[in-house]
């Protein structure tokens, strides 16, 4: 029971090439809103969840932040195309594609991976695809979500500054041999 | 003589020995033996020495009670000083040793002090220490120091990895004995989702070496179908060797787990789960108690239950000739299940007078001797027990006849393990009947919503009987899902309540020593705590010298202060306390159970924190360009940043010097990436940043900067730097590299709790720029170079800041100095900080640039008289105080810090002021942080009138530098003070303006 999952239970890999743009705006007020909405082409996210539409992805970072995660070279235009929406509103879009690292973890074993270290219910049948948490990994301030079912995969965020340090502490938690093969079973 | 039996042991694998090492000589048991089980079946009984006198000892229990059986597993860098051999798992190759002892287990020089036992009572320390006051220092402290201490600390860094685990349930359930099964199945056939962890390695606990029949089957067949049903749950999850060390508020508890490995393999080998759940059942069982009589501690004196598990769990028998010494009905199981496999029981020494009931009816009936209203008065023997005198244990304490044997069996009756009950607050009640503390039900720890989130179930719960622990347990795991919500996926089937069978107990007679009433020379060798060798006699004689308290008891004799925490003494001794103060059990109370409930690793604790992932480090896009080219780093809140760039050979002192005098004479580069940097915006920025800001910025015009300084409510100063307005409605606020995230959760939490009617948003774009400085008197030139902006003094004045593209790279271009030099900085996203690096280099080459590192940084604005903040500042100094009034608005009819800095305290005219020191030596610099020395005091020291806040070599001037902050230090220009210089003589120095350099500030036009 314990400890069933060994080498390969998680695989990660930096992604490079996303933009993401951090917005904050009254998500309760339709223009703004519609304004991001409309011009990334994703539903507004519920708290604690991820939107994914094609290659773009909208998440729900507090009651008045979003982050867009879209292609970097959509920045420019987008930042334009929502700013635009905006009008004399009051929200702001701002361009943080440059000040974050972007991880891609797949496998069985990448939902206890992120268990060791995030205080988040990652059982199934709490935490499962379209969920999204801003919370920490260890010492480090992180978001994640589940963006695939079969194998599962999330996507984390953390700051650029501490891409390194997230590395290692992927090939930490992934090593073989260390899972507690609790979720397996679900 | 202890030995293995050729039958019993259901725990063990006879067809699978496990060899292992004890103090270095080989040994054998099997699978499935505890190192204590192991050592026992080799007849080896002595297993360590006691912390004080260091008596021969050996196992009194056979789980994670016990007090003496202390081991170091491993050896070298792996190995765990101070593991209970009790609960440590033998494995083929184990490795143990036994601890506290020179120069070996049976020879050791330590025991002398058991000699002078007598010189050592209770409080001996604190009496003994206390005069002549040098001599602690100097004599008492470094040889206690030498003797203080179980076991040694491993010599190398841990081969073995540790790990945390978060895990969210409805219900944890500690204690995988039938109480624990059986409430797991109740909350598991709900539907709740449910984690069960034993701290043991088997199922079911001692249930089955109880003769304990449920549903009409042997306990241990009907655990293994419980967790055979609850392993078919989906929703359960089941862990062996993972103990519920603690239970914190909010229905957080700590798990700690064993992961199972081959002994030598280094790999995982803890992991610590955090887990939340909303109620904890706390089915953790019962401990026995021993007796208390004179020699209670030699080798072979154990606990009845223990000798009963031995023979049953590991087929070991701990003596041939066993005496059972008890005061209640459940010790006689033990000697009923010696006379059943052979061996020899010449006596049972009942407390009671009229012993009656199946169990002893059936010791009769086995032919068993029973002497009622007897007990142990004195054990024989050193290095083993050999006998027992015994006499009336309402007598004198005089032997009226002596029994030879080589175990003693004790059976003072049970305690309920209540720990995790009490680690959040649950409180508990004296059942005068049973003799215990249980858990009162009416006052448990409350969770957030007033509802209490700790149940205690079964033997926990105080009902030692099994038929009513049954019932308990499983009405404890239905109380448990109550009111939690929708279940997951309850079972069709709801568990049905066990029926459990035992033979019914009589009346437990409570005596706590033997005699009952103890003469003074029996009780001096009568011990209570095993491991901090506190005897009866020592708990008597802080009743009589006035420790009322429990705690203060406690205290004063380190009764339960061992890494035991008293598991089997603090019943007996607070019961002596009470009775020695001739009040009530309850009106003494107990001492605070605190978790852990047996010691955690430190490995356990630290997790994956170690190594590289000891402590985060952040790292700017250039970190690596650094790291090749000789960065010396230094930690700047958790970046690091190059203290200097050393070429080859070069030492640190001189290659600040070479960087200053390069951007003096020169040009010079410096990666200022970790500067903060958030953006401020929306229609009310400026009037936010008015009320932020002690200096005005809503007037600040757009493409230009400003100097700001930030001020607690207190007034004091906490963080300062450039703010950039970008646009009418947004500002780019520099803050200190420190002060990035505290700045930004301070703009925040203003935002969000008093000023929500202002419309600002505030995002943190620190890391979305490489930030490059680019300082000296040929800066301009350098950049020009480059190509792209116009950055003469009229398209880029000083505190002017411009955008476009500089080297065909995007930039935002800040003219700034914190040199005092010519000096621009250059913000460029930070995936391309290093490309714009390595073309300010290659440009710069023909003018001499090089890299500059945080020292040279803090030398060249020391020159400048320009503070730092955490060196100028510290929480107590003001912006008037560094003579920054100009900085700090009059006509602003508010902003942070303002009424502060209005009280009279910070207008003081003797407060603390910033003046810069000149020592009269030049060459001579002053120590950091030393004191300005004035007149003595009545005592003979030195009045201190300030101190230093920065000192420096200064290339620039050929001379040393200081800032100090000093009474009334502007108004005393030109005079000269001492400053403190260790053990050496005060170095004089002068008084004088802290802008040692370009006093005009003529340089940084160019």
């Amino acid at each position: 029971m314990a400890d069933q999952m060994t080498g390969g239970a998680m695989r990660w890999a930096r992604v490079a090439g996303r933009g993401m743009i951090g917005l904050r705006l009254d998500l309760g007020d339709a223009a703004l809103a519609g304004a991001v909405t409309g011009a990334a082409g994703v539903p507004l996210p519920a708290p604690r969840r991820i939107e994914t539409a094609g290659a773009r992805r909208l998440a729900w970072m507090s009651p008045d932040e979003l982050l867009l995660f879209l292609p970097a070279e959509e920045v420019p235009a987008m930042l334009e195309a929502i700013r635009a929406g905006f009008g004399d509103g009051f929200a702001m879009a701002v361009d943080l594609s440059e000040a974050r690292a972007l991880f891609r973890l797949e496998g069985p074993g990448a939902r206890e991976a992120l268990a060791k270290a995030a205080p988040v219910d990652l059982h199934p049948d709490a935490f499962g695809p379209g969920d999204f948490r801003r919370t920490r990994l260890g010492q480090v301030a992180a978001a994640f979500a589940q963006v695939g079912e079969a194998p599962e995969t999330f996507e984390l965020v953390c700051f650029r500054s501490l891409a390194e340090h997230m590395a290692t502490w992927l090939d930490t938690a992934g090593a073989p041999g260390a899972f507690p093969g609790v979720f397996a079973r679900a | 003589m202890a030995r293995r039996l050729p039958d019993r042991g259901r725990l063990i694998d006879r067809a699978r020995p496990a060899p292992f090492r004890w103090n270095g000589r080989a040994l054998s048991g099997f699978e499935g033996d505890t190192l204590a089980s192991a050592l026992l079946a080799n007849g080896e009984v002595l297993m360590g020495r006691s912390f004080k006198y260091h008596r021969p000892r050996g196992a009194v229990a056979s789980g994670a009670e016990e007090p003496n059986a202390l081991a170091a597993i491993g050896a070298g860098a792996g190995a765990v000083p101070n593991t209970r051999a009790t609960t440590q798992p033998l494995r083929t190759g184990l490795e143990a040793a036994s601890q506290n002892h020179w120069p070996s287990l049976e020879m050791d020089v330590g025991e002398l002090n058991a000699f002078a036992a007598p010189l050592f009572p209770a409080g001996f320390y604190y009496k003994t220490f206390i005069h002549p006051r040098q001599a602690w220092k100097h004599l008492f402290e470094p040889v206690i120091r030498n003797a203080a201490g179980l076991g040694r600390a491993p010599d190398g860094p841990d081969p073995d990895r540790y790990e945390y685990f978060y895990a969210t349930y409805d219900v944890l359930v500690a204690g995988g004995g039938t109480s624990g099964l059986a409430a797991a199945l109740a909350a598991g056939a709900a539907g709740a989702r449910v984690l069960v962890v034993e701290q043991s390695g088997w199922w079911g606990g001692r249930a089955a070496t109880d003769g304990v029949t449920i549903d009409g089957r042997p306990a241990a067949d009907w655990a293994a179908d419980a967790v055979a049903r609850l392993s078919d749950m989906p929703n359960v999850t089941l862990r062996l060797n993972a103990q519920a060390a603690g239970v914190y508020d909010h229905g957080y508890a700590l798990v700690a787990e064993q992961a199972p490995r081959p002994a030598g393999a280094s790999g995982l080998r803890e992991r610590l789960w955090r887990v939340r759940a909303r109620r904890i059942v706390a089915a953790t069982g019962a401990i026995e108690r021993p007796l208390a009589f004179a020699g209670n501690d030699r080798p072979g004196v154990m606990l009845a239950s223990a000798v009963r598990d031995y023979l049953d769990l590991w087929g070991v028998a701990c003596g041939e000739r066993t005496v059972l010494a008890a005061n209640n009905d459940d010790g006689y199981r033990t000697a009923l299940a010696l006379n059943a496999a052979g061996l020899e029981v010449p006596a049972i020494l009942d407390a009671r007078d009229a012993p009656a009931g199946p169990l002893v009816e059936a010791a009769r009936a086995a032919g068993i001797l029973i002497r009622s209203g007897m007990g142990v008065m004195r054990a024989l023997g050193r290095k083993q027990v050999s006998g027992v005198e015994i006499g009336r244990i309402d007598g004198s304490g005089r032997a009226e006849d002596r029994i030879a044997c080589d175990c003693v069996a004790m059976a003072g009756g049970w305690s309920p393990v209540v720990h995790l009950w009490s680690h959040c607050g649950g409180k508990l009640l004296w059942d005068d009947g049973e003799a215990l503390f249980r858990p009162d039900p009416d006052r448990p720890p409350l969770s957030h919503d007033g509802a209490g989130f700790v149940i205690a179930a079964g033997t926990a719960a105080g009902r030692l009987q099994a038929p009513t622990a049954m019932a308990d347990a499983h009405a404890a795991g239905l109380r448990a899902v109550e009111g939690l919500g929708e279940p997951v996926s309850p079972s069709p089937i709801p568990a049905a309540s066990p029926v459990a069978d035992a033979e019914a107990e009589g009346d437990l007679r409570p005596v706590w020593t033997s005699p009952a009433r103890m003469p003074p020379k029996l009780a001096s060798k009568a011990f209570l705590d095993f491991q901090n060798d506190v005897k009866v006699a020592d708990v008597q004689l802080a009743a009589r010298e006035g420790y009322e308290s429990v705690e203060h008891a406690k205290r004063y004799t380190t009764l339960g202060m061992a890494t035991d925490q008293g598991k089997t003494s603090n019943i007996a001794g607070l019961a002596i306390l009470a009775e020695a103060r001739g009040a009530a059990i309850p009106e003494v109370g107990t001492t605070t159970f605190r978790p852990p409930y047996t010691p955690l690793t430190l490995g356990a604790l630290a997790g994956e924190a170690r190594g590289p992932l000891f402590k985060p480090v952040r790292k700017t896009p250039m970190d690596a360009w650094h790291d090749r080219h000789g960065a010396h780093w230094e930690p700047v809140a958790d970046w690091r940043r190059p203290y200097a760039f050393l070429r080859d050979g070069e030492r640190v002192k001189d290659a600040v010097t070479r960087e200053i005098v390069t951007v003096r004479e020169r040009v010079g580069m410096m990666d200022a990436s970790t500067l903060g940097k958030l953006l401020v915006k929306g229609p009310d920025a400026g009037r936010f940043l008015d009320l932020l800001y002690t200096n005005m910025m809503s007037s600040l015009k757009p493409g230009k900067c400003r100097y700001g300084l930030m001020c607690t409510e207190q007034g004091f100063l906490f963080d300062d730097g450039v703010a950039a307005r970008l646009s009418e409605d947004a500002f780019l606020v520099h803050t200190t590299t420190g002060g990035a995230d505290r700045v930004h959760a301070w703009m925040e939490e203003w935002l969000q709790t008093e000023w929500w009617d202002l419309k600002v948003h505030v995002a943190n774009l620190t890391e979305q720029y490489a930030q490059i400085a680019v300082a000296g008197p040929k800066a301009r030139a350098v950049l020009e170079k480059l190509g792209g902006m116009a950055l003469d003094g009229a398209a880029l004045p000083f505190l002017g800041w411009a955008e476009g593209e500089l080297a065909g790279i995007p930039a935002r271009v800040y003219r700034i100095s914190f040199s005092g030099e010519l000096s621009f900085e250059l913000a460029v996203p930070a995936g391309r900080g290093q490309e714009m690096w390595d073309k300010v280099a290659e440009a710069g080459a023909e003018f001499g640039i090089a890299p500059y590192g945080t020292e040279a940084m803090h030398v060249l604005r020391a020159e400048k008289g320009f503070i730092m903040i955490g060196d100028e500042t510290d929480g107590t100094v003001t912006p008037l105080d560094l003579g920054l009034g100009w900085a700090v608005s009059k006509k602003k009819t508010d902003f942070i810090g303002k009424r502060g800095m209005e009280r009279s305290d910070l207008v003081r005219p003797d407060r603390l002021r910033l003046v810069g020191l000149e020592t009269e030596d030049p060459a001579e610099v002053i120590p950091d942080g030393a004191h300005a020395l004035e007149d003595l005091r009545e005592d003979g020291r030195a009045r201190t009138a300030g101190h230093v806040t920065s000192t420096y070599w200064s290339p620039t001037l050929g001379r040393s530098i200081a800032m100090a902050l000093l009474e009334r230090g502007p108004e005393r220009i030109g005079e000269v003070v001492r400053m403190s210089n260790g053990a050496d003589a005060p170095i004089p120095a002068k008084i004088v303006s802290p802008v040692f350099f370009d006093p005009d500030g003529e340089r940084q036009n160019g």
